[in-house]
């Protein structure tokens, strides 16, 4: 008898198709992964490229409280797989819609297998960047994309300047290294630009900062606000770099 | 066409590159929990075998009941997705592990459970040449 996950390969060929794959990582949690993720594939969209953005965060998913969508009202439309709903100009999946966000506690094995069969099933046609949001830790959504797909996807590290954030995240540096990916992003939120001498080495490029924002829960909630967020310049920077890297 | 197509790309896509090309038989288990359209997947496998150039014999399609077992009280039970409304059954079609979102141990209520077996399409046995 053979027990197989047959969907491996598909999912990487569904993802060598997109131009650039980013998948936005940290180990700690809190540090702005989710919000982060969701803007600049937002941002990334509005302004004229083709951009999509997957919530793989399946047992606490929250880009669509990010983007003001509510998950009930998500429709995915069907042909030979599933397309991506749109937000925007944005080209949107998260699991909260499967679930209508109820709460959805999931074992390790079952998580990896909800990453390939959503991921296997996706329209990803025509993309040029895809975001991909994932939960805090190292566990099994990391462990799938870092040792499965590690060599279809770029990573963005995400710290604030909190040393226990730092800390935590060289140790995922460290692990993305020993895994064979080679050019690992990284951008500093809630931070002002210290960040980027400390992690000055090589394969690590600094893409930018995020200031601190007391006011930052009125850029998030709906479109307007996400439109309207007085630090948007600081993600477009950071879209900008991702955009003219090779 | 539904979403069977994209099951069926993944399988003929995996099945191709180690098999090879000449599959003799394809044996597919087919987990009740997906209500996966069988007749469909079977247009899909047959489809796509010519479009990516694979000489398929037989095809197999077996139903694989949907058992669960709470990791709480150790209750096992069988799950007819036949029970859910369309749309919740339409979820677990696309996403199997949604059915956590939905189920409880009818036992003890709770959503710690595994799902022994019946989850959606397995490759069951491939038999080359």
């Amino acid at each position: 008898m053979v027990r197989l996950d047959f969907r491996i390969l598909h999912v990487k060929d569904k993802l060598m198709a997109v131009k650039k794959t980013y998948v936005v990582l940290s180990s700690k949690g809190g540090v702005g992964k989710s919000t982060l993720s969701s803007l600049l594939a937002f941002y990334a969209a509005e302004r004229g490229a083709s951009a999509g953005l997957v919530d793989l965060d399946f047992t606490n998913p929250s880009t669509h409280i990010v983007l003001g969508v509510d998950p009930r009202e998500v429709r995915y439309v069907e042909e030979k797989g599933i397309f991506p709903a749109l937000v925007g100009k944005l080209r949107y999946v998260t699991p909260a819609a499967f679930t209508r966000d109820s709460p959805l506690p999931l074992r390790g094995e079952n998580v990896s297998r909800a990453l390939f069969e959503l991921i296997s099933i996706l329209r990803l046609d025509g993309l040029d960047y895809l975001f991909i949001d994932t939960p805090p830790g190292m566990s099994d959504e990391h462990m799938d994309i870092v040792y499965r797909l590690g060599e279809v996807v770029k990573p963005v590290v995400v710290t604030t300047p909190s040393p226990l954030s730092v800390s935590s995240v060289r140790k995922m540096i460290s692990l993305l290294r020993e895994s064979g990916l080679r050019e690992i992003f990284l951008v500093e939120n809630m931070g002002g630009g210290g960040l980027a001498d400390v992690f000055k080495e090589p394969g690590i490029t600094y893409l930018g900062y995020v200031p601190f924002y007391p006011g930052f829960d009125n850029c998030i909630g709906s479109l307007e606000n996400v439109r309207r967020c007085p630090l948007r310049s600081f993600f477009e920077s950071i879209v900008d770099k991702l955009v003219s890297e090779g | 066409m539904v979403h069977e197509w994209s099951l069926a790309e993944a399988l003929l896509r995996y099945v191709a590159s180690v098999y090879g090309p000449r599959i003799k038989t394809l044996k597919l288990r087919v987990g009740v929990l997906q209500s996966i359209d069988k007749e469909v997947l079977l247009f899909s496998i047959r489809e796509l075998a010519g479009l990516y150039n694979v000489s398929l014999g037989d095809v197999v399609l077996e139903d694989e009941e949907a058992v669960f077992k709470c990791n709480r009280c150790g209750y096992e039970w069988s799950f007819n997705p036949g029970d859910l409304g369309e749309e919740v059954r339409e979820s677990i079609h696309f996403l199997p592990e949604a059915v956590f979102a939905y189920t409880r141990c009818p036992r003890c209520g709770s959503r710690d459970f595994k799902v022994v077996k019946g989850r959606g399409l397995e490759v069951a046995e491939v038999v080359p040449g």
